[in-house]
């Protein structure tokens, strides 16, 4: 690809490649650390785009004409640079969708509804994504699969054994849960989930959302069933998510959405559906998009995951060390594997208003419960501020976050 | 490093903030109302007492939120205690275009001095996002006195 990065780690290099990291708030320097809501994006993506709409673009899988064959070769493209970024052992295995909770949605309808029987439940985790409660809920209402919920230890990490006997009997059709929790930062224990939940037949599905931006994921080393990501927080575009699934599941299932291109034959009466993954990409797809994920898999691989996974570790040692002392602050969850997102509530001060303190120095945090409503519930807070880290974060970042800390909370007195 | 920020949280926002006036529940009330912005968290209950004449008597309020709602709703407790329904709608509206716009010039003289007041949340109309933090109590009035039972949101 144009301008990719080098290997290895530079990270005065790799800001450069983010264009909005020059930019001012109120007349200081940015300190974007809200990447775990979306990340931020560099150029090598921002060109891909721009170049396939000004050169490349047209529908795909629909014309036999030559604009139409080189959009539907990007596309495919970007289908086997995403197979070879989870290790599927099949291209065919990758399904395009809106975002993280489309694929969710997706697997939640056809999975759920098709494959699922009344009498069976899915178990999730208290510290999942609304994107990962909701349409389990709404299965619930609508079909009557129950949905169990595993605890979450006062460290803020999964209880395994919770989740164990929680499958115990047998009935649990899917254990659907957070591959790296967007507010704790837990890394859950993908092996042994797949294990306990293979041992009690029962699917395992993971929300990869937060997980595969830090780490490197090979969906068959973690023997899960399903893997769900989005483009935008592994600093692509929006509008693009990921459902990998297992073969043999992706054609048990049903068709979610009907419409153009899911079907192989369509007569007034009925249709028949394309084989996967077309049967589940219904209507024109989001073709530049998935461009976009491609420079963006592109552009983290050039880098390594290996090394990304090991600044951010350094980052979160760091960040540690920095937040832990301050005064008044209480950080949620402290799980011995975890990646770069920390929610934290000072004693003195609500997270909107330090939220808006801190976007006065320039520092951008999310504030409020971070659509994980029940979690907060869980730890007794009403809200939390989250600093999220991106491969761009910065040590001096994370000590202007320390020292703003400190300053909030003197300030609210 | 934050004393620009002194406009928006000036001292009586901070005292209100910490030490809300009114904050309990009334035990005897013949309005309620409650309202919840679910994007922030934020929740209150409100509680208004009636005067035989349809002032409003008494106010009281609870619940969770950041500085900013919890000021706005504690001074707002205290501005309209004693106005009539009418009046206190009308303040309603007024403090929305003071929220909004960081200033009411159509408020008309009458209400001079309870908006001298409310203007130390003026601040918020530079912030949007927080905008609906101080609006909330206000919408959650409107709502008591409307008595429609359903919940007021300021979203």
């Amino acid at each position: 690809m144009e301008g990719a990065v080098a290997a290895g780690f530079d990270l005065a290099r790799i800001r450069r490649d983010f264009p909005i990291l020059a930019e001012k708030v109120r007349g200081k320097d940015l300190v974007f650390l809200d990447s775990g809501a979306s990340a931020q994006k560099p150029r090598q993506v921002i060109r891909a785009m721009t170049r396939m709409m000004e050169t490349a673009y047209a529908n795909v899988h629909r014309g036999a004409y030559h604009l139409s064959e080189a959009a539907t070769e990007a596309y495919e493209a970007a289908r086997r640079a995403v197979a070879g970024f989870l290790n599927a052992g099949s291209e065919r295995e990758i399904v395009f969708t809106a975002s993280s909770t489309a694929a969710i949605n997706l697997v939640a309808h056809s999975y759920g509804r098709g494959v699922l029987r009344p009498g069976q439940a899915v178990l999730i985790s208290e510290m999942e994504h609304h994107a990962n409660l909701v349409p389990w809920q709404m299965l619930k209402a609508e079909r009557g699969i129950e949905l169990r919920v595993a605890r979450v230890t006062d460290a803020g990490e999964l209880d395994l054994a919770d989740v164990e006997a929680k499958l115990a009997d047998g009935r649990v059709g899917l254990l659907a849960v957070t591959h790296m929790s967007n507010v704790l930062g837990t890394v859950t224990p993908a092996g042994r989930l797949a294990a306990l939940a293979h041992a009690h037949g029962a699917k395992l599905l993971l929300d990869g959302s937060q997980a595969a931006v830090h780490r490197q994921v090979d969906v068959q080393a973690l023997d899960c069933d399903f893997y769900v990501f989005t483009g935008h927080k592994l600093y692509g575009p929006t509008g693009i998510g990921v459902l990998w699934g297992r073969m043999a599941l992706l054609e048990a299932m049903p068709p979610f959405l009907g419409g153009g291109d899911m079907i192989s034959e369509v007569t007034l009466e009925g249709f028949l559906p394309a084989p996967v993954p077309a049967k589940f990409e219904a209507g024109t797809p989001p073709i530049v998009e998935a461009v976009g994920l491609h420079a963006a898999i592109d552009y983290v691989q050039a880098i390594g995951m290996p090394a990304i996974e090991a600044h951010e570790r350094h980052l979160v040692d760091h960040a540690m060390a920095r937040l832990a002392p301050i005064e008044g602050l209480s950080l949620l969850g402290r799980a011995q594997d975890r990646g770069g997102v920390f929610a934290f509530a000072l004693d003195n001060a609500h997270s909107h208003d330090l939220a808006t303190l801190l976007d006065r120095v320039g520092i951008a945090v999310r504030s409020g419960r971070h659509c994980a409503e029940p979690l907060h519930a869980r730890f007794g807070v009403e809200s939390t501020c989250r600093a999220s880290f991106g491969l761009y974060t910065t040590e001096a970042e994370i000590d202007y976050l320390a020292e703003a800390l400190g300053k909030a909370r003197e300030f609210f007195g | 490093m934050f004393d620009d920020l002194r406009d928006l949280y000036q001292e009586v926002i901070l005292d209100h903030g910490r030490k809300p006036r009114n904050f309990r529940r009334l035990e005897t009330f013949d309005r309620e109302g409650r309202g919840d912005n679910p994007m922030c968290g934020d929740r209150m209950q409100l509680w208004v007492k009636l005067a035989p004449d349809g002032r409003l008597d008494d106010l009281a309020f609870q619940g969770k939120g950041c500085a900013i709602s919890m000021a706005s709703a504690s001074l707002m407790t205290e501005t309209v205690r004693g106005k009539t329904q009418q009046e206190a709608r009308h303040l309603s509206d007024c403090f929305r275009e003071l929220a909004m716009t960081g200033a009411c010039p159509d408020c008309g003289a009458g209400l001079a001095e309870e908006m001298e007041r409310l203007q130390a949340l003026g601040g918020v109309s530079e912030f949007p996002s927080r905008v609906k933090c101080a609006t909330l109590a206000w919408h959650t009035l409107n709502e008591a006195l409307e008595n429609s039972g359903k919940e007021a949101s300021s979203e």
